[in-house]
């Protein structure tokens, strides 16, 4: 609430600025947020696209969730990978997401994987970086399927292949070694699992497990944890404790329950007369 | 564009020596034996430039060095305190003993006092009494004797979960009972497996192979060891203290 | 040092059977000076969502008015008590709003949601300073003492632990998890929420 005013400013909000700018001059560096150190591809195949994208997110050495989903929802046939600061791939694409959906509705069409794109990359570019995703857009469209990386700066290149995030030296060296023109849907989706295998394995920012998105025209199959390589084992032994090993001072207990309890007083009350 | 003030300012150059290469090691103490363990994986930033460099070291047939930090030091120093020990060996006819060992590390790191090996030593054992020994030191020979001692990337992922489990911190006995001082080697081997699988799970630069290694004292049996696969026994001598090794895999990713 | 240290705490939650437990230390600090011991991080938002929040100490503050603030006019607009999974997006677009000059903050809700059958669901979740949601199916864990607390929980956590079983585990865990930060600690706080009760209890802690 920047104001008393009921009106509700759409955007950013930077009434913190002035107060962060201060604090950041006494030397007090800004704290970095959670990144997707990341391995995503995606991978032209002769119905359509297959995306891919580990499932790992970090903060500095740390994992900071072990599943995460990296491939984003755009529209029912077009799909994106985000890479970079996890909360801008996250915000980024539900707000384009949001507007393709408007779009579609106002011309009554079925939206392009270009118009998509193109929303992204003047968003991007609009923030000269400062909005940190790296993005791998796939989907089918009336001019049949398209593929992009949009650069957090707002660049963007269309290919037949494509690897982002730090993984992607990794998963681009499968590419270069195995990608072939017009694959079957099982080639490339094994293309696609090993490439992101590359990232998760030799890629300390990637782990975990892969996710899939097969999409052509028809149809589009999202496949969560397509792969689990990762399981952790059985640990040796059980840690339950005690009850009562851990000492505490006080306690309270908020019921939820709401228990009602009626007494009758004054004696017996003759029924109403309803007749 | 840079102006003709910039040329004329003095001009700085410099060589960063050191580098960081994750992992993590561990080692705890027991009554008449030590556990010193240590995973095998080397990187450097996002790369894993190894999946199998070990970091822990057999120096006699009662002593066992872990270092963690900066690889290159620490398999340096490791070569020159074997060297040491050698000499000893050769001037005595015997080995050196464990708490020896432990301030001769500490003379060894301090010489270098304004140029460090960029390493965190644990040193694990059985002393002379033929107690289990654990001895952890800082990159320039500060030292202690301890029970149980986590270093290295995930140092602050393993040390508060074994002093909830080794030296039962924050736990109150059920009543009428008391906690015990040092646990049985079964018990211990497992902390230290879950442990680096805890760590794993958690820390990008903990994985791929575990390496435990297990100092008996003299005239232990090998009660704790039985049924363990893949165990190594490392001892000269069949008379004297045992050392064995346990290797684990880790996950990999 | 980072603004995020500067007046330290924890915060961590975690799931059990059919409930879910959330708790933080009670220490503020003013850098490596304490300056108050009973300084709770949690803050119950309905009768089964409590909202954990570790960092700047004045930025807690405000968004715990802030946050009362907009799920009271939730409540008051939808006639209804806010579900678990509407807040965490509330708070992470309250968060997300301020993505170029954010409060200094990363929230931990845990609660309990009903389903169409009436059962109670346990559901817990964090976020960055910025407003990257993380739901989990274990635990999760904010504040200065985080690394330590990721280590003892995927250590001590196992799955359908029943409410004082969740209780012991979850205060093992942030006690010793915080006797290793200097920045945390000085007692602790956990509320264990179930279907029917929310048992409240303070911890006996190190008070160095």
């Amino acid at each position: 609430m920047a104001s008393a005013s009921v009106y509700n400013p759409v955007g950013f909000d930077f009434s913190n600025q002035v107060r962060n700018q201060f604090l950041q001059e006494k030397g007090l560096p800004l704290p970095k947020a959670t990144s997707t150190g990341t391995t995503i591809v995606g991978c032209l195949f002769k119905d359509g696209i297959v995306l891919g994208a580990d499932t790992r997110a970090t903060e500095g050495p740390i994992v900071a969730d072990k599943n995460c989903e990296k491939i984003h929802y755009i529209t029912d046939s077009i799909r994106c990978c985000g890479a970079g600061t996890a909360a801008d791939t996250e915000f980024t694409t539900a707000l384009i997401s949001s507007n393709m959906e408007l779009h579609a509705l106002s011309t009554g069409r079925k939206p392009r994987v270009v118009t998509a794109m193109t929303m992204l990359k003047q968003m991007l570019f609009r923030y000269q970086g400062h909005v940190g995703a790296a993005l791998v857009l796939g989907g089918v469209d009336a001019t049949g399927p398209h593929l992009f990386t949009i650069h957090p700066h707002g660049s963007t290149d269309k290919l037949p292949y494509v690897t982002m995030g730090s993984g992607s030296l990794a998963a681009m060296a499968v590419f270069e070694s195995a990608w072939k023109p017009n694959m079957t849907r099982e080639e490339a989706l094994d293309l696609v699992r090993d490439a992101i295998f590359a990232g998760i394995f030799n890629d300390l920012g990637s782990g975990s497990n892969v996710d899939a998105c097969v999409i052509t025209a028809s149809h589009t199959e999202m496949l969560r944890n397509f792969v689990k390589p990762n399981e952790r084992v059985e640990k040796e032994q059980r840690y339950k404790f005690r009850r009562g090993t851990t000492a505490w001072k006080k306690e309270s207990i908020k019921d939820l329950i709401v228990s009602e309890e009626i007494t009758p007083i004054g004696g017996q009350v003759e029924a109403m007369d309803v007749s | 564009m840079s102006s003709l003030n910039d040329v004329a300012g003095p001009q700085q150059r410099q060589f960063n020596p050191y580098t960081e290469n994750g992992g993590t090691i561990l080692a705890i103490a027991g009554t008449d034996f030590s556990v010193i363990a240590g995973d095998t994986r080397q990187s450097e930033g996002y790369n894993i430039q190894t999946r199998y460099a070990p970091k822990v070291f057999r120096l006699t047939d009662r002593a066992v060095l872990a270092v963690n930090g900066f690889a290159a030091d620490g398999n340096m120093f490791v070569k020159k305190v074997k060297q040491r020990l050698e000499w000893y060996r050769h001037a005595h006819a015997k080995d050196m003993p464990l708490h020896a060992i432990a301030r001769l590390i500490q003379t060894m790191l301090y010489a270098r006092r304004f140029f460090p090996y960029y390493v965190y030593n644990i040193l694990g054992g059985i002393e002379d009494d033929g107690s289990g020994a654990v001895y952890s030191f800082d990159p320039v020979g500060s030292y202690e004797r301890e029970t149980c001692r986590a270093a290295g990337a995930a140092q602050s992922l393993v040390q508060p979960f074994l002093d909830n489990q080794i030296y039962f911190k924050n736990q109150q006995p059920a009543p009428g009972t008391s906690f015990p001082a040092h646990l049985p080697l079964p018990i211990v081997l497992k902390l230290v497996i879950d442990s680096f699988t805890g760590a794993t799970e958690r820390h990008i630069e903990v994985g791929d192979g575990l390496e435990m290694y297990v100092v008996l004292a003299k005239g232990r049996d090998l009660s704790g060891l039985e049924g363990i696969v893949g165990l190594q026994e490392l001892s000269t001598k069949s008379d004297g203290e045992r050392i064995f090794v346990i290797r684990r895999e880790l996950k990999k990713d | 040092m980072s603004i995020m240290e500067y007046n330290g705490g924890s915060v961590i939650a975690m799931v059990g059977k059919g409930c879910v437990a959330i708790g933080s230390d009670l220490r503020l600090g003013n850098q490596a000076l304490t300056v108050a011991t009973n300084f709770e991080k949690v803050f119950p938002v309905t009768d089964r969502i409590y909202l954990g929040m570790s960092g700047l100490a004045t930025d807690v503050v405000t968004l715990r008015e802030q946050f009362r603030f907009r799920v009271n006019m939730y409540t008051i607009k939808e006639e209804r008590d806010i579900e678990p999974e509407a807040f965490a997006h509330l708070v992470s677009s309250t968060l997300y709003e301020r993505r170029f000059g954010p409060y200094f903050i990363e929230p931990v809700m845990a609660g309990l949601w009903k389903t169409q059958k009436g059962e109670h669901k346990p559901y817990i979740a964090a976020a960055d300073l910025i407003g990257c949601l993380n739901f989990a199916k274990d635990f999760v864990v904010a504040g200065t003492a985080s690394e330590k607390l990721f280590g003892v929980a995927e250590g001590l956590w196992e799955p359908d632990l029943e409410p004082e079983d969740l209780f012991e585990t979850i205060s093992q865990t942030l006690l010793n998890g915080v006797d290793r930060d200097a920045f945390s600690g000085w007692g602790a706080i956990i509320h264990v929420i179930t279907p029917d009760k929310v048992i409240t209890r303070t911890l006996k802690g190190r008070m160095d």
